[in-house]
């Protein structure tokens, strides 16, 4: 087992007979009943990756049709009304099963109480109602994907979404079922953070990981209840012909797009703001250096958050809503860059002469940084109105979101899935592999969507399924970049399984953490800590002569 | 802010009490009895803000005095208070939408002559191609001195 | 930022820690019973500010569809009563009181007027649910109904009715979701009745009458929008 660091590296403090949460109680009925954070975090992480692998089996599907204009797929001719299904369903699948649920319900749930140096989330028990909630959307996802038909696009517009065949009223509920998974937890961990911080750990003391997931709490449960309500009139109207979003019935459909997308843009921050706590995270760890400007990455977090909620009408530029509105919001989702940047800049200034490991999540979070770069700077193209016009509904956009939603936030969910792989598994995965399969997942992705982006800036429009040949080479290239993509995640979880099969005898602290966590045994006790737990140094120091280390 | 486990005799303290809760209530009344007064008297347009503005007191003291805010902590307000504060940012936006939306009709396309306009098309969804429609009826007069409850059915047909 | 902090003891405060332990309500992953009240407060608060956004979602969408169409609107509120209405304000103001004196009835330890005045809020929402049920069956004479099912002859040859339609539709969504919360009030109120009657509550654990009673003035709260808005402007 390779050893990446040594100086603060501890071994494990667990004696051999000591319980942790793992094996503390082994039946199914003592994990189906548990209301430890650690176990429903990795319920979370089973249940999110489950569907992570059936989107990205739909994404190798739809890759496959589009490596020709002809459609075909296996032999078979992959018709409209097809194609349209499978798309839909890898979007919602996606955005609803796993992208916004993932790292909050796994990584942020197992590791969020430790840091903060509490026993457990607030509401313990309705951390598992959140689960259970999880399970019944996803549930009600499937069922709709196998009894119906639906071709509406995962944004479901007015009036196709209205008026189409096919179980849109199953979909939508199932969504609104697990917008309320969403906002418990959302809800759970801005209770957390504000009453069950360790004694002496003020909220400048807190590690970034918790600003991020405070801010995204805060999105969660402000936004999602509108989701909640829209998807309620989408059904009404659908069923019972009320007329607020048909136009046929005197309903405006620009309308359902305002509501859809007052939730919809601050989600995107959602599944970004994660990945950028996580971010926060491993940079300094891995750069054996205090985090660069601590309060502006705290301060940026939360105002991400806040601006999140005005710039909506980016996403609904040609849609017809008046001149006004789009200047208004254009101008706006310039601002909300600029939390953005902020923390690149700072996270790239905390790199700079630090003592660089090159660890497998500091390899993510390195890949992070340019790939967020990229998808960071073309959002910037898109939200300006001039260029959205032409841009807006072709494969740039879909290169864009790909770049920030999958190169960014699963770029950063797979470095934090590594970096705290031993403190909830207590096992180390083989380093060697873990390089190679960032290695190919960095390659893997900027083959697939770079050829994306010069063809949605040449014309090619998103959701067709078939193109003019001068397309071919680009969407060709794509597909076998998938390829490598899908390999690179399925040799990644072959290498992180069989690490399971290794005893669990990883370091407590196997990085030099400074945070919480890393003071507890790798795996933790069921109740987390021996004793509570005192801070008694800032986040992040790593100054020689730092603190009282006992 | 550190987060001390304290000693406070909070817990203990009983805000509030029956006098406050019903002069309360007696308040909430009177101000219903404003709203339900102001609804009988043609302000024009401000009706609508004057039983808005009632309403919101109502529910202030509500929120205060039921709902204890008076002696609470502020982060219970805070949470309160965002709700609507991102609820009015919605509406806000979205009427910047709605209440400047222009005919979108383009005004810059060259004229047709007879020899030059297509063929109709029936069944076309190509506006181009359709035969212009005829005019829509006239929107309907508002029918003054309507009473509740009475239909405006006065044989019509 | 703070330096290093004070070598607090992991156990605190004696006094009320010792007897926080003893509380067996006390779940152990709060150090005392206080922090755990104002934690279930805190809960209870944002769970209340996600009802104020999915409720005023439908009061947004009202706003809207009422500039789209103003006349008919307003012609459409001539349809509803002003007695029932007030008459259901009235009742729900009062079980806001009487809600509250629950409260401070727990937090004193009187048991009796507890239950009272728990008995006497599920009155008060009955009643309120008789009202609209009284309402709604008007309307259904009337057909005055939501979306397809609309058929008022007034509005029979006029080309936009779709605005009746749409008034009404909401109206029977706002008051139908707002109606659904007074029967889950019901349900929690009942709750709170019987365990109230097996002394679970006192001075040191009176949480959950607590937290009923923010939802239910929250429940007060969305009525008193909803009546001006469908009932006063005309």
């Amino acid at each position: 087992m390779e050893r990446v660091l040594t100086a603060e590296t501890t071994v494990s403090t667990r004696s051999l007979s000591e319980k942790n949460y793992l094996n503390q109680e082994t039946t199914v009925w003592s994990w189906m009943t548990t209301v430890d954070h650690k176990r429903i975090g990795l319920m979370y992480l089973v249940g999110s990756l489950t569907f992570f692998l059936f989107g990205g089996v739909l994404a190798l599907l739809l890759r496959l049709v589009l490596l020709t204009p002809k459609h075909t797929l296996f032999g078979l001719t992959v018709d409209a009304e097809t194609y349209n299904r499978l798309f839909t369903l890898h979007g919602a699948v996606m955005v609803f099963l796993f992208i916004i649920p993932a790292i909050p319900g796994s990584l942020t749930n197992f590791v969020l109480p430790l840091m903060l140096g509490a026993k457990d989330v607030a509401f313990p028990k309705l951390n598992l109602a959140s689960f259970y909630i999880y399970v019944v959307g996803a549930i009600m996802a499937v069922t709709s994907i196998i009894i119906g038909a639906v071709d509406t696009g995962w944004t479901f517009y007015t009036p196709y979404s209205t008026t189409s065949a096919g179980s849109v009223a199953l979909i939508t509920m199932a969504v609104f079922v697990l917008g309320f998974s969403s906002i418990l937890t959302g809800l759970n961990f801005i209770a957390t953070v504000h009453k069950l911080r360790a004694p002496g750990m003020g909220w400048f003391d807190m590690p970034l990981f918790v600003w991020g997931m405070y801010s995204t709490a805060l999105i969660q449960v402000l936004a999602t209840p509108v989701l909640a309500i829209t998807l309620v009139l989408l059904t009404m109207e659908r069923l019972f012909h009320i007329g607020i979003f048909d136009p046929k019935l005197g309903g405006d459909p620009v309308l359902f797009q305002h509501f859809f997308w007052f939730y919809s843009h601050p989600a995107v921050y959602i599944m970004i703001l994660p990945g950028m706590a996580i971010i926060s995270e491993l940079i300094p760890t891995f750069s054996r250096k205090t985090i660069f400007g601590y309060r502006a990455i705290a301060y940026s977090s939360v105002s991400l958050a806040l601006v999140s909620f005005i710039v909506w009408g980016h996403h609904m530029f040609v849609s017809g809503q008046s001149q006004l509105a789009t200047v208004v919001f254009s101008a706006l989702t310039f601002l909300v860059a600029i939390p953005s940047g902020v923390k690149v800049f700072n996270w790239l200034t905390t790199m700079y002469k630090g003592n660089i490991v090159l660890a497998t999540p500091m390899l993510y979070a390195i890949s992070f940084l340019i790939l967020f770069a990229i998808g960071g700077l073309t959002g910037i193209f898109l939200g300006t109105l001039s260029v959205d016009v032409h841009l807006t509904d072709t494969y740039f956009v879909v290169a864009h979101f790909h770049y920030v939603m999958m190169g960014s936030t699963v770029t950063a969910f797979l470095g934090g899935l590594h970096y705290w792989w031993p403190k909830m598994t207590g096992r180390m995965y083989s380093e060697k592999w873990g390089r190679i399969g960032c290695a190919l997942w960095f390659i893997g992705f900027n083959a697939t969507f770079i050829p994306q982006f010069i063809m949605g800036s040449r014309g090619m429009p998103r959701r067709y399924y078939n193109y003019l040949d001068q397309f071919q080479p680009f969407h060709a290239f794509s597909t076998f970049g998938s390829w490598i993509l899908g390999l690179s995640l399925f040799m990644t979880a072959a290498y992180l399984l069989a690490s399971l099969r290794k005893p669990a005898d990883a370091p407590d602290n196997p990085w030099g953490g400074t945070t919480l966590e890393w003071k507890t045994a790798s795996p933790p006790i069921t109740h987390n800590f021996h004793d509570q737990p005192v801070l008694e140094r800032e986040p992040y120091d790593y100054r020689p002569s730092a603190g009282n280390r006992h | 802010m550190s987060s001390h486990i304290e000693t406070s005799h909070e817990e203990h303290v009983v805000h509030g009490g029956p006098l406050i809760y019903t002069i309360n209530l007696v308040a909430l009344l009177i101000l219903t009895g404003i709203t339900v007064g102001a609804s009988f008297v043609d302000f024009g347009s401000a009706n609508v803000v004057i039983a808005l503005a009632i309403a919101t007191m109502k529910a202030t003291l509500v929120a205060l005095f039921f709902m204890h805010l008076r002696w609470e902590k502020p982060i219970n307000a805070v949470a309160i208070v965002a709700g609507f504060l991102f609820l009015g940012i919605f509406l806000m936006f979205d009427l910047i939408d709605i209440d400047h939306r222009r005919d979108p009709t383009p005004r810059n396309l060259p004229v047709m002559t007879e020899k030059e306009a297509p063929t109709p098309v029936p069944g076309s969804m190509n506006p181009l191609l359709t035969p212009a429609p005829e005019a829509l009826p006239a929107p309907p007069a508002v029918v003054e001195g309507a009473k509740e409850g009475e239909g405006k059915a006065k044989g019509k047909e | 930022m703070s330096t290093t902090t004070t070598n607090l003891p992991a156990h605190g405060h004696d006094a009320h820690e010792a007897h926080d332990e003893h509380n067996p309500f006390h779940q152990h992953h709060f150090a005392t019973m206080e922090q755990q009240f104002d934690t279930s407060k805190l809960g209870m608060w944002l769970f209340l500010a996600t009802e104020v956004l999915m409720f005023g979602g439908l009061f947004v969408g009202f706003g809207l569809m009422q500039g789209r169409y103003p006349q008919e609107f307003l012609e459409a509120h001539t349809h509803l009563q002003k007695f029932p209405g007030v008459l259901n304000t009235v009742v729900l103001l009062f079980s806001s009181w009487t809600m509250v004196m629950a409260v401070h009835a727990a937090q004193t330890g009187q048991k009796a007027k507890l239950r009272m005045y728990l008995l006497i809020t599920i009155a008060c929402a009955v009643v309120f649910l008789g009202v609209k049920y009284y309402e709604y069956s008007h309307k259904f004479e009337e057909h005055l109904l939501p979306g397809i099912f609309y058929h008022h002859q007034a509005t029979d040859s006029l080309p936009n009715s779709w605005g009746y339609a749409t008034f009404f539709s909401f109206y029977f969504m706002m008051t139908g979701l707002h109606g659904i919360h007074i029967i889950i009030g019901i349900g929690l109120l009942t709750w709170l009745y019987i365990k109230a009657g097996k002394d679970e509550f006192s001075s040191a654990y009176f949480t959950p009458v607590d937290l009923v009673g923010l939802y239910w003035h929250i429940v007060d709260m969305i009525w008193i929008y909803l009546f001006p808005l469908y009932y006063l402007i005309t």
